[in-house]
């Protein structure tokens, strides 16, 4: 027997289950079609629909019902055209009439796999709870038995060594009278003095021209006008060229990944460099996606990158999980290391940047034993990336505060806290706290900090957040023209603008250091491992970093 | 804030004088306690020079126990000295405050001074194990020629407790510390001056560093550098690993716990060996604010600050006779009057005063000028 009325719409989704339900208002909007247009995504789309209008014109009221046709803004159903909360939208629309609306019923992970194809998007973790970093807070400040520092008077040096330090009984030093004198002859590592929060690894194919000129530009004028020795990782990939063969090569780390992408430029492009790159950093892992190698989807295998990489255009690149060539951890970061190393005559340090894991420090005691190691990266699960599979971001990886710390306090054990830089990423910053989050991490042990997601937000204005907004960073759609190679997307941003936020955000990070670092009474060196400064209201955590509880 | 005196001379002098100038001092510590260290001594251990002098306060059993354990360590007992006490109202007195010297060991006898300076400083860690659950023996000090009494309370009256106003105990280096107590709790491990293998140093100020520099010492593989009650112990052992165990000249102290910037070390004649140190011992920069007094085995005695100087220090007095390092002018008024108070030292940020021993020269060594 059939339902007395039938249910054609029955394997339909509703609105409901969408994450972002779009509120439309009639009475403001004035069909100009702007906000369909833009729609990266097409979600909405102009319809067509028939209205009943009650009215009554005489001075008694005699309702009367007419009907006719108007056009409207609807929201699509499909689940491949799901709204993505990103509001551009409303950002064009000149009436206010449109705007996105989180749906906290949704069940967009129930139906994201059409064709048994899982989600695939860009971001992080989508977890908007408080992170761990947050949780943090400085707790001992200097009071009367020990003056603090005033962060505008006395002079700071928030400066960080990257490369390997050697220990005090290595140093080739010699009494000579009652001096100290050098022997040059022996090799000494080379290290780099830079800032301690870094711009991490983003490739110039995940981001756009536009993007990565900017970011390129901002740290130039930070290093060559305000002094701010901030560095860049080039991201797998290569790098355009010009630069490498440029003196400003010195501000950017190179990465080297599981694809080798952009590597056949570079190595043609050694004989004609000016300067050595600040370092090489081979990438094992990346805390987003662990267990996943490099994504390039093929919308945004154009122009530039395909030349760039040495490969055709609109393939998709993808990087295998681990570098196929080596099969142990002596291969795989010991040979890899040593040759990187001789690639640059040993002048540059060489160190590899694995993802956020349980595993980390038997990596970091292999590390620590292998003297041309400049440095362990570690980038924890609150990562972004421009391209995973949903479940690798979401539930894949490990928190970064822990993770640094147990390598750490493992290098204290070993005396050699000192001889290897850990630097730590993931999540610096994820609640706007650059600063804090950065200065926490160092006090927990690390030397330097990467920053991704955050610069992308607060200096071109990315609309992604931990509620899965937009997110479309592997479709070559971003909507604010940082991580697509379409020109007609990219163009809406201009380099200026990035390299002046770049420049803003470093400096006011600046400022916001020396004011937690004054009261600790700390200006001459990084509070490096000073985890008696730290507090944090939960046991559980103050237990498990080794710090102590307040409340 | 503590209040430090030190005093330098070729002559014996009594501890009394270092007590008096801390008095003038006052103001500055609230008598939770006093330190006194000794080298170079004159008096009952005047010909005792080459024995090592245990220095300790101990229960009945304490003792017991430690008697016990020197011996079956093979250390001979050559004579015990006590400070006559004098019961002096509010301050607690304990059983037993002894310095015994002993002689080495029967397979020790010829070895290497170093050899022998490990094996007194692993006995004297020995002892601290034993000693500090029960608190039945707490050990200061063991070496040759060198003399530690602590306790709490007023320094004039801890003085007269010991009976120091009427005692023949004398010593050509004194350093004494009032203490100002910030740690509530006052342990006697917590007090200063600290000493390791020949080398004492007492701090006023609080070390902000202090936790990333005990995590540094303690990875050196060196037993000594353990304790820790206060945060100013690690300023000795800094002293001891540059010095002894890397064995730098001794007012690379400066550079080690204050380093120059690099452009500043560029000018120096030994700035690339410098700019190398500096970054293997970056963990060991103190921000201050501290001003460290201490001695050597060879009888050097130093002042240094750190390099923003929130601690100050005075050194004045005559070559060849007497020098007072002094945490405030008033104290070394008290302890070297008749100096010519025009040359009176007050080191800056990159100085550190170096006196040689029996009080022969004083030096002024700036860390841009070497
Ligand atoms: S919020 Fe973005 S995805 Fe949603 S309708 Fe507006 S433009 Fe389209
Ligand atoms: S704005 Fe661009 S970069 Fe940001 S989440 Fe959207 S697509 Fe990704």
């Amino acid at each position: 027997m059939e339902s007395a009325a039938r249910l054609d719409q029955n394997h339909q989704l509703t609105l409901k289950e969408f994450p972002y339900i779009v509120r439309w208002r009639e009475d403001r909007c004035t069909r100009c079609g702007r906000c369909t247009a833009v729609c990266p995504v097409k979600a909405i789309e102009p319809a067509v629909r028939s209205q009943r209008i009650v009215s009554s014109e005489g001075s008694s009221p005699e309702p009367q019902v007419t009907r006719r046709l108007t056009h409207v803004v609807q929201q699509s159903t499909d689940i491949d055209r799901y709204c993505i909360g990103c509001t551009t939208c409303s950002l064009v629309c000149p009436t206010d009439a449109i705007f996105p609306e989180y749906n906290f019923q949704h069940k967009f992970n129930h139906y994201k796999n059409k064709g048994g194809i899982p989600y695939m998007r860009g971001g992080r973790r989508n977890d908007p709870s408080v992170s761990t970093l947050d949780k943090l807070k400085f707790t001992r400040i200097s009071m009367l038995t020990d003056p603090a520092l005033d962060a505008g008077r006395h002079e700071f040096r928030i400066r960080t060594i990257l490369g390997r330090n050697l220990s005090p009984d290595q140093l080739p030093i010699k009494v000579a009278g009652d001096k100290l004198e050098l022997d040059p002859k022996v090799f000494v590592p080379p290290t780099r003095e830079i800032y301690p929060i870094r711009i991490g690894s983003m490739s110039i194919g995940a981001l756009s021209p536009h993007m990565w000129e900017g970011l390129a530009m901002g740290i130039t004028y930070l290093n060559e006008v305000e002094g701010l020795p901030v560095v860049m990782c080039s991201g797998e990939g290569g790098m355009p060229p010009s630069i490498l063969k440029s003196r400003y090569i010195k501000y950017f780390i190179l990465q080297i990944a599981s694809g080798y992408f952009g590597w056949d430029e570079i190595i043609r492009s050694l004989p004609d460099m000016t300067e050595d790159p600040c370092a090489i950093e081979i990438k094992y892992g990346q805390g987003a996606k662990p267990g996943d190698g490099g994504l390039l989807q093929a919308y945004k295998v154009l122009g530039l990158i395909s030349k760039i990489r040495g490969v055709p255009e609109f393939v998709d690149l993808a990087s295998p999980p681990t570098h196929q060539t080596k099969y142990s951890i002596e291969e795989a970061v010991a040979k890899m290391i040593t040759s990187m190393s001789m690639a640059w005559g040993f002048r540059v340090p060489v160190y590899p940047k694995i993802s956020g894991t349980k595993t980390a420090r038997a990596v970091l005691n292999n590390l620590a034993r292998n003297p041309y190691a400049a440095a362990l990266c570690i980038d924890g699960e609150d990562g972004g990336t421009g391209a995973a599979y949903n479940v690798s971001m979401d539930k894949m990886g490990h928190p970064i505060a822990s993770n640094i710390r147990d390598c750490y306090l493992d290098l204290v054990k070993q005396g050699k806290q000192n001889e290897l830089p850990l630097i730590a990423a993931g999540g610096v910053g994820k609640a706007g706290n650059l600063a804090a989050n950065a200065a926490a991490l160092i006090m927990l042990g690390a030397s330097a900090v990467d920053i991704g997601k955050y610069i992308m937000q607060t200096a071109a204005g990315c609309f992604g957040d931990e509620y899965n907004r937009c997110n479309v960073c592997n479709l070559g759609k971003c909507p604010r023209g940082i991580t697509t190679q379409d020109p007609k997307l990219y163009r809406r941003l201009d380099p200026d603008k990035i390299a002046e936020r770049v420049v803003e955000v470093f400096k006011a990070a600046d400022v916001e250091l020396k004011k937690i670092f004054a009261p600790l009474g700390r200006s001459t060196e990084l509070p490096i491992g000073m985890s008696d400064a730290l507090g944090v209201g939960e046991k559980d955590i103050a237990d498990r970093l080794s710090i102590s509880y307040v409340c | 804030m503590c209040r430090l005196s030190a005093i330098t001379s070729s002559d014996y002098i009594s501890p009394m004088e270092n007590i008096l100038a801390l008095e003038t001092m006052k103001e500055g510590h609230d008598g939770s306690g006093l330190g006194l260290m000794l080298k170079d001594l004159g008096g009952p251990f005047k010909d005792m020079k080459k024995y090592p002098i245990l220095s300790a306060i101990c229960s009945n059993r304490g003792l017991e126990t430690l008697d016990e354990f020197m011996k079956s360590q093979g250390f001979r007992e050559k004579m015990t000295w006590a400070p006559s006490i004098k019961q002096i109202a509010g301050i607690e007195r304990r059983e037993h405050y002894i310095a015994k010297v002993y002689d080495y060991p029967e397979s020790y006898k010829d070895a290497d001074m170093r050899v022998k300076e490990d094996l007194l400083m692993n006995t004297r860690l020995a002892i601290r194990k034993i000693g500090e659950p029960d608190e039945s023996i707490f050990c200061f000090s063991f070496y040759p020629d060198v003399l530690t009494l602590k306790e709490v309370g007023d320094p004039l009256a801890v003085g007269e407790f010991f009976g120091l106003d009427n005692s023949d105990v004398k010593a050509k280096i004194v350093l004494a510390q009032g203490r100002q107590n910030t740690n509530y709790a006052i342990y006697l491990y917590a007090c200063h001056p600290f000493f390791i293998q020949g080398y004492g140093t007492m701090t006023n100020g609080e070390n902000t560093a202090f936790v990333p520099i005990r995590e540094f010492l303690m990875g050196r593989g060196n037993p000594g550098y353990m304790g820790y009650n206060s945060d100013s112990e690690v300023f000795t052992h800094i002293l001891h690993y540059s010095n002894r165990q890397l064995g730098y000249p001794l007012h690379y102290y400066k550079d080690v716990i204050t380093p120059l910037k690099d452009n500043e070390l560029a000018k120096r004649s030994d700035g690339a060996a410098m700019k190398l140190l500096k970054k293997s011992l970056r963990p060991l920069c103190i921000d201050g604010p501290n001003c460290v007094i201490g001695f050597t085995p060879d009888g050097s005695v130093f002042m240094v600050q750190d390099a923003k100087k929130l601690r100050p220090g005075v050194v004045g007095g005559t070559a060849g006779k007497k020098f007072g390092l002094m945490s405030e002018v008033c104290g070394l008024d008290s302890a070297v009057p008749d100096r010519d108070k025009s040359t009176d030292i007050f080191p800056m940020k990159y100085d550190m005063v170096i006196i040689a021993p029996q009080a022969r020269e004083v030096k002024v060594w700036n860390q841009l000028h070497v």
